[in-house]
């Protein structure tokens, strides 16, 4: 896929010189295509997503879902709602800050449109591989939670900027065990640009299973997709957009397409933090592949990775969906314990082992946990001796 | 004008425009909002600088952590973003005595030149170099923070938990 590109590239660029441009103009050009297709990718997979989102929920309840728009089950209904939203009337309320009101919707969409700048997508295919590749992201999505706070405090509604405060505690919150988690496979490839995390998972374990990161890192997996699913807003962590106290958070009076814009970088933020986990846990575009007829091999190669990454991608999609309709919310101050009491605990204990195990080598782990068996069993020793508490009574320290 | 001194001459505009706007506004959560492109524009010169682990850790710190707090904790104090709050104050003329020293310095600086404290970088990537010299010669200061950053930690949660 590579040589594919970089000849496609020196054709333009050829072409520019024979017409007597200069050199940016072509540069131009490339940069005006890869952001082109970029959004393009989104637009149809957050139409799609919207749909199938639509019809795992309804699915999941017993339902059909959508099932009339174009005919099988429903397929043009997300194109329909986008040309029913691009109608709408633009309605900015009254006592809103305009200008902020305005900018927020472009804030969150920039922030996630700007993390597809580092996303591999097969090999060769990526718009730019960043040396900081994975901080680049980690900073980037960062950005998303400020326009929610824009939008929350500009639409001058109480339920807005409530749903905007709880959006920020959340975000700044689950951001501190979503970087510790992402340390564990960096501090494994020994590099933070992202072709080199997927070049890093090549290979097997044990001799059978793919050298994806998951297998070692599975905590570091956890922890990392629990706090994706609070970064993207998703259930069971969506107190942010709780509908049924908050009627729907920091958006509640954005309409048409600003609204569609919320919504379409939260299907782009989904994207995205499957896109991460794919390339830090689950190989990214690595898998088998056969040379098809016709093609050269690195061109198949190159299009059997793009089928493999989307692949991944959509499972992990499809796992979100799955958790959003089967988890209930969580409260306020369980979603903050659950963040700092148990998140941060078990990524720091991931780090401390992998940092261990790295330099110590894998026989570290044997002696380890013949320890942690042994204090295991001392505790359970020291338990058995103590006197129980009587059933009922509130522990001292509890009260108040 | 090459490109790059062009988008250099935009990214110091937007970035000066967005800090006379924290400066200057008269709302505090529009103030706000100002910082973090002004942050966002330091980050992009630092892009520019080839500087780029600096500026993505300008963008994390700066905008995903400190101003977000920041909007945090204008949003919990009641009605304070409501009232327009006083721009100037009576140290005016000391501010103003030292913003133009400054001023005179940089203009001097880039006019007559001062030579570099230092040679200009010559490592590919700055990531691992600054990883290996944060752990081996300045481990000593880097600990020291991080102890001073506990400390702080542990500071902020007994006076939380006060009441």
């Amino acid at each position: 896929m590579t040589t594919t590109l970089s000849w496609l590239g020196e054709q333009l660029y050829g072409l520019a010189s024979r017409l007597g441009l200069p050199g940016i103009v072509p540069f131009l050009v490339i940069l005006a295509v890869a952001v082109g297709v970029v959004l393009a990718y989104i637009a149809v997979s957050c139409m799609f997503l919207i749909w199938w989102e639509r019809k795992i929920s309804a699915h999941i309840q017993v339902r059909f879902g959508p099932m009339r728009v174009g005919g099988w089950h429903g397929w043009a209904q997300s194109i329909a709602d986008a040309i029913k939203l691009l109608l709408k009337e633009d309605i900015i309320p009254s006592g809103a800050d305009k200008v902020v009101f305005v900018l927020a919707p472009m804030v969150v969409f920039a922030a996630s449109l700007a993390s597809y700048v580092t996303i591999p997508w097969a090999p060769g295919l990526i718009v730019r591989d960043l040396n900081i590749g994975v901080l680049y992201m980690v900073a980037i999505s960062s950005l998303a939670v400020v326009g929610i706070i824009m939008a929350g405090w500009s639409s001058n509604n109480k339920y807005a900027t409530l749903g905007a405060i709880r959006s920020a505690a959340q975000a700044v919150s689950y951001e501190v065990p979503l970087v510790l988690s992402i340390l564990g496979p960096v501090m494994m490839a020994g590099t933070i640009r992202m072709g080199g995390l997927v070049d890093a998972q090549a290979g097997t374990w044990l001799g059978f299973l793919p050298r994806w990161f998951v297998f070692p890192q599975f905590v570091a997996f956890f922890v990392y997709f629990t706090c994706a699913l609070a970064e993207c807003n998703r259930l069971p962590f969506d107190i942010p957009e709780a509908e049924s106290e908050l009627v729907a958070g920091f958006h509640v009076e954005y309409s048409g397409m600003r609204f569609a814009m919320f919504f379409m970088a939260e299907y782009a933020n989904m994207i995205v933090v499957s896109a991460i986990a794919t390339t830090l846990f689950l190989g990214g575009w690595k898998g088998p592949w056969v040379t098809l007829p016709g093609l050269s091999a690195e061109l198949s190669r190159g299009l059997f990775g793009l089928v493999w990454f989307q692949a991944k991608v959509y499972f992990l999609l499809f796992v979100m969906m799955w958790l959003r309709w089967t988890l209930n919310r969580l409260r306020v101050d369980q979603l903050m314990d659950f963040a700092w009491k148990v998140l941060l605990p078990i990524a720091f204990a991931n780090l401390i082992v992998t940092g261990l195990v790295l330099m110590l080598g894998k026989e570290i782990l044997f002696y380890a946990g013949g320890l942690g068996l042994l204090a295991a069993a001392a505790l359970v020793l020291a338990a058995r001796h103590r006197p129980s508490p009587t059933p009922g009574a509130v522990p001292a320290g509890k009260v108040g | 004008m090459t490109p790059k001194l062009a988008i250099f001459y935009f990214l110091a505009a937007f970035t000066v425009w967005a800090g006379a706007v924290v400066v200057l506004g008269k709302n505090i959560v529009r103030a706000a909002v100002a910082l973090i492109f002004s942050f966002c524009g330091i980050a992009a010169l630092f892009v520019l600088l080839d500087a780029d682990f600096l500026a993505a850790v300008q963008v994390l710190i700066y905008v995903g952590g400190i101003t977000i707090l920041l909007l945090f904790a204008i949003m919990l104090t009641s009605r304070i973003s409501v009232r327009t709050v006083r721009v100037i104050n009576d140290q005016v003329v000391l501010s103003a005595l030292a913003s133009l020293g400054i001023l005179a310095g940089l203009a001097y600086a880039s006019v007559k030149g001062i030579g570099p404290l230092v040679g200009p970088p010559t490592i590919p990537e700055t990531t691992p170099f600054l990883g290996r010299e944060l752990l081996t010669t300045y481990v000593l200061p880097f600990e020291v923070v991080s102890i001073l950053l506990l400390a702080a930690m542990v500071g902020a949660i007994v006076l939380a938990r006060k009441e």
